[in-house]
């Protein structure tokens, strides 16, 4: 049994923080040796997993209360109008229609096809379509831009308003003198470079099932990355206090840092289920979720970068733009590597487009194929090998490390093509390297409690939420490694505002936000278990101790785990932890290398391998932690091959939101994924790397497309239309 | 959606009846693949839908060593691509199957609705886009993101055929057996086929109340060999950027006969007379194929975005000619 110390603390009960005084656990607060934890990092099968695989998991899709209705938003066809009527009635004289209202009134603008104007509740999803195409709308079409170079005119429409220019300064840098290093460069590289616009193409779509209840509150069933902040919203929204309101996510379908609150539809489905008297489910349509739920900005940078004979960077100028519709743009700039000097300046511009969302890495893996590509470009006109002048000029130790080791796993020095675009036959291969660089840190708060009972149930619950990360296993693990229990032992709930607090999932911050708080619930419930069996057993405190395997010693007999339990009070014992600084870190790196083949006659791109280094301080659970890697190299992959969002400048209408068109890689395009785990013994905390991972993957595979057929594509996605256009291949197209 | 009548009907007389003579008023249902998408994004909005699947002995595969292939409308893209006859005889069919869309759609969409299946031009796929082909004024392709439109036959509208069995049955020298229910005719599969210019409206020559009942392939020549090559963005299906059907009957060391079909280029599938007199009487070496391929896109007029299909789609004729020697 632990010996105690007194520690000040602060406490947060109905809305009031006060400080306190707590008798907690002298121990040392570290994850301690690998080889003393039995679960934490070792590669675990999820606990959910055959929840998912047989369809038990609920999703919010899947929820389905009595008397519910279905609920449709009716949104604008057109980039830019005034709305001049709204006429509900054809609507509600519907059989079957319970709620109809508007979004946005006579007299209002709406900015981007998708805008919402109207939301019915009805019976069914068939009658709430028909219904929502029953309300008469009136629109006056307003001139309207939608291409971020066209919206960058002097005289283009004004996208936000008349008061607005369409384009706003952004994050700008400067630092020493970029012309003295232009100057006195062994070479440079001018060039402009384009990353398409994204979408984040979640396979659930975003929505709510609200459900009034009968003490005045509300429960929500939301697609979201923060039960938390989601029931903040909420009550906000209906004017009641937070503890009235539930949050539930057991299990979600994609987010990618698009879903932290309820959005315009979780209000539509609140306000209706208010009108209507009944629960409302909300869920968006695919082309709604395509055109009105997020999207990745684009970046488009001039980049000129100079550099010294022996590989060294020493300046940087660039100047870029993006668009995130009527949402912000920008990316940070210059990235990863050591530049010398620098003059960076960039423009957000407002276009008549759904606004941009978080994306996975917001900005950063447009940051790194511009950086990436110029810094690929300069290596190649230095003479240099690209992968020594990044090495050269990267400041980070972890990924020098991680450069060696990925630099093996891809065969480096067999791949690299020291002659690009002049291999035998018409297919030709490259590899090419790009970095990440990601905080990963956890964000305090998180209040994680534990219960056992007397059966010898061990239950923890803490209000953070499962993205498909894996979060419920790791919870398991800690608690079952802290008790010497196996895991099945330990049941791990998440996803209710009604557990403890956590923040939302976004940053990479979940699990060094969680995994502290559950240790440090572990070690105070271990703490409180033991005290409680000293007491019902009347023996002194510290004779009664925890051996692993789940045996209790008490005094001189030995209990199992089920026999001490049965002892302990009837109420058995709760516990609550906090989040601390000490088992996270922040500042993780990560490398990816791209084996790619280039058909020099079609254009078509075909990658053959990534692999991807990446540290996270101490791993939760190893087999996870891959599939997230791997899922990271899949996005990014996307991102490199196929993914563009094309919006139409005549009719300012989204022309690929459908799955169709907008092309997310399949089965086929993947390569082999080798997801490589850094560890390190300086290693103290865990970090989150959701993040990190996604970002080098498309620089890495155009900068492997380059070291196999010679053409530099400066334009995302690398199709065939724009592989060709690099190569001079295209007639009238001869590009840069 | 607009309540529908759904009536299935027992032979082609009955389903003439059905269809009437009112412009999709009535839309003729097979695998409803393509159909059903069309109405639930309300292309169209047919007051009944015609089944034709309950026509019986539409779903047979007929092999004849000397009349060719008869194929009942209703075989779906699975079967034909399984049937081994096909695959070894009319290898181009089989292929172009194969490449086609993905096997959940290709269990259910059957060979007549697939000749028939409206185009994936994404102006005309979006409701509020009132496009040439829909009764509009005009075709947003040719200012707008027409980088997978029509690079030959285009005008004034740019779609391009969707399907890849076509150019593969054209080159094979299909015909199709269409009727109404008291008049047949059996029309060249290439003439099956209409341009825009012809009329916007409308992709083939069925009259509203006629049906294909059959596709009828002619046996190939001996040594004849055929190849269905598509080039796309992604393998996990997608549609095609350029695609060439190519029937190659070889004589003593040089080409005997040769049939070239575009596919994913041209608003019909593309039949290419001067890549085939190209061919003719040449031995199948490099520079043959080179100009043939050049002569394949030589009439290409290609829009703002879309002038990299015509180095693609000769890339693509040169490599389907050449896998006629492997
Ligand atoms: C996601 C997706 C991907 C696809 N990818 C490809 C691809 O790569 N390549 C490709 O070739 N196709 C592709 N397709 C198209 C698919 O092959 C067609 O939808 C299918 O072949 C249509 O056949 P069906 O029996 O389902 O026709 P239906 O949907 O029932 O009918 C299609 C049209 O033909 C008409 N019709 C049907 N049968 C007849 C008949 N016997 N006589 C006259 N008219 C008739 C109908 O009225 C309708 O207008 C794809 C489709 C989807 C949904």
């Amino acid at each position: 049994m632990p010996k105690t110390k007194k520690v000040k603390s602060t406490i947060t009960e109905n809305g009031e923080t006060r400080e306190v005084e707590i008798e907690v656990p002298d121990v040392e607060v570290s994850w301690g040796k690998r080889e003393d934890r039995k679960n934490v990092g070792s590669r675990m099968t999820r606990v959910d997993g055959a929840d998912k695989v047989t369809g038990r998991a609920k999703y919010t899709y899947d929820i389905d209360l009595p008397g519910m209705l279905w609920g449709r938003i009716l949104r604008s066809p057109h980039a830019k109008a005034r709305i001049t009527a709204i006429d509900l009635e054809p609507a509600k004289r519907m059989p079957g229609v319970k709620a109809a209202m508007t979004l946005k009134e006579a007299g209002a603008t709406v900015r981007f096809a998708g805008d919402e104007v109207a939301a019915i509740a009805a019976v069914s999803p068939e009658v709430a379509e028909d219904a929502v195409r029953a309300i008469r709308v009136t629109y006056e079409p307003l001139p309207f831009v939608v291409k971020e170079d066209a919206a960058r005119a002097p005289d283009a429409p004004r996208v936000l308003g008349n008061d607005r220019p369409n384009v706003e300064p952004g994050r700008a840098r400067s630092e020493g003198d970029v012309n003295k290093a232009f100057a006195e460069a062994a070479a440079v590289v001018e060039a402009e470079y384009r990353a398409q616009a994204r979408l984040h193409a979640c396979l659930e779509t975003h929505g709510h099932v609200v459900a009034r209840q009968e003490d005045g509150g509300i429960k929500v069933w939301a697609s979201t990355q923060a039960v938390h902040g989601t029931a903040d919203e909420f009550a906000a929204i209906a004017g009641i206090p937070k503890d009235k309101v539930e949050v539930v996510c057991q299990h979600m379908g994609g987010g990618f840092g698009a879903k932290f609150g309820p959005g315009a539809e979780g209000r539509a489905a609140y306000e209706l289920a208010k009108l209507a008297g009944a629960p409302v489910k909300l869920m968006l349509q695919r082309r709604e979720e395509s055109e009105a739920a997020g999207n990745a900005p684009s970046a488009i940078m001039k980049v000129k970068i100079a550099g010294a004979k022996d590989g060294t960077i020493t300046g940087i100028e660039a100047s870029g733009y993006g668009t995130g519709g009527i949402g912000g743009a920008g990316v940070p700039f210059p990235y990863i590597y050591k530049t010398g000097s620098q003059k960076v300046t960039q423009e957000t511009v407002r276009t008549n487009i759904g606004p941009s969302n978080s994306m996975r890495a917001p900005g950063h893996p447009q940051a790194s194929f511009l950086m990436e590509s110029a810094v690929d470009e300069l290596a190649y006109k230095l003479g240099l090998d690209p992968l020594e002048l990044r090495m050269k000029n990267d400041p980070s130790a972890l990924r020098q490390a991680e450069y060696k080791i990925g630099a093996e796993r891809i065969g480096w020095k067999q791949h690299w093509n020291p002659t690009p675009g002049k291999g035998q036959g018409a297919k030709v291969r490259g590899v090419g390297v790009a970095s990440a660089t990601w905080g990963g840190g956890g964000g305090g708060g998180t209040q994680v409690d534990v219960k056992i009972s007397r059966d010898g149930g061990v239950w923890v619950g803490v209000g953070t939420q499962d993205l498909g990360t894996g979060v419920r296993t790791f919870i398991a693990a800690i608690v079952a490694d802290e008790f010497g229990l196996p895991r099945e032992a330990v049941r791990p709930e998440v996803g209710s505002s009604k557990l403890g607090n956590s923040g939302g999932s976004g940053g990479s911050t979940t699990t060094p936000s969680v995994a502290p708080g559950v240790k440090m619930a572990a070690i105070q419930a271990k703490f409180d278990f033991l005290q409680a069996l000293a007491k019902a057993t009347n023996e002194p405190p510290d004779k009664v101790e925890l051996l692993p395997g789940g045996v209790v010693t008490n005094g001189t007999k030995q209990l199992s785990w089920k026999e001490a339990c049965k002892r302990l009070p009837v109420a058995g014992v709760s516990s609550r932890g906090t989040w601390v600084p000490e088992l996270q870190q922040s500042g993780v790196g990560g490398v990816q290398f791209a084996h790619a083949e280039v058909d020099m006659e079609t254009g078509r791109v075909r990658v053959l391998k990534i692999v991807c280094v990446q540290d996270c301080g101490i791993p939760m659970n190893k087999l996870t932690l891959e599939s997230q890697m791997n899922g990271g190299m899949i996005q990014g992959l996307g991102f490199a091959l196929t993914e563009d969002r094309i919006v139409d400048a005549q009719t300012g209408r989204l022309v690929n939101w459908n799955l169709d068109e907008y092309k997310l890689p399949g089965p086929w395009e993947m390569p082999v994924f080798e997801p490589i785990v850094y560890e390190y013994p300086e290693a103290k905390g865990v970090s989150g790397v959701a993040e990190p991972v996604v970002i080098p993957t498309a620089s890495a595979i155009a900068n492997a497309v380059y070291n196999a057929c010679g053409a530099r594509v400066r334009s995302l996605p690398l199709i065939p239309k724009h592989v060709l256009e690099a190569m001079g291949r295209v007639p009238g197209r001869e590009s840069a | 959606m607009k309540p529908f009548e759904y009536v299935r009907v027992k032979d082609a007389r009955q389903a003439a009846q059905a269809l009437g003579t009112e412009r999709d008023q009535a839309k003729i249902l097979a695998g409803g693949t393509d159909l059903l998408g069309e109405m639930k994004d309300y292309l169209v909005t047919p007051a009944r839908l015609v089944n034709i699947k309950t026509i019986p002995n539409l779903d047979k595969i007929e092999h004849d060593d000397k009349k060719g292939l008869k194929l009942g409308a209703l075989v779906t893209l699975s079967r034909l691509a399984e049937d081994k006859n096909v695959r070894e005889r009319y290898t181009a069919l089989a292929q172009a199957i194969d490449l086609s869309a993905m096997p959940q759609i290709r269990n259910a969409a059957t060979i007549g609705g697939n000749l028939c299946q409206r185009p994936r031009c994404w102006y005309y796929r979006d409701e509020h886009t009132i496009c040439l082909k829909k009764g509009g004024s005009k075709c947003y392709a040719v200012e707008g993101e027409n980088q997978y439109h029509a690079i030959l036959g285009g005008g004034p509208c740019y779609i391009v055929h969707p399907s890849d069995p076509a150019p593969a049955l054209v080159a094979l020298g299909a015909r199709v057996v269409i009727t109404d229910g008291t008049k047949t005719r059996e029309v060249p599969l290439e003439q099956f086929f209409i341009l825009p210019a012809q009329n916007v409206r409308r992709e083939n020559i069925l009259a509203q109340n006629e049906i294909i009942t059959h596709v009828l392939v002619p046996a190939p020549a001996p040594g004849t060999r055929s190849v269905y090559l598509k080039e796309r963005e992604k393998d996990s299906y997608d549609w095609a950027l350029a695609s060439a059907a190519v029937v190659v009957t070889p004589n003593a060391g040089s080409v005997g006969a040769a049939r070239v079909v575009l596919g994913g280029v041209a608003p019909v599938p593309w039949r290419v007379a001067e890549a085939e007199k190209a061919l003719v009487g040449q031995p199948l070496n490099p520079a043959t194929l080179a100009r043939a391929a050049e002569a394949a896109l030589a009439g290409a007029t290609p829009l703002e975005k879309n002038g990299y299909k015509v180095p693609l789609a000769q890339a693509v004729v040169r490599r389907a000619l050449s896998l006629t020697m492997a």
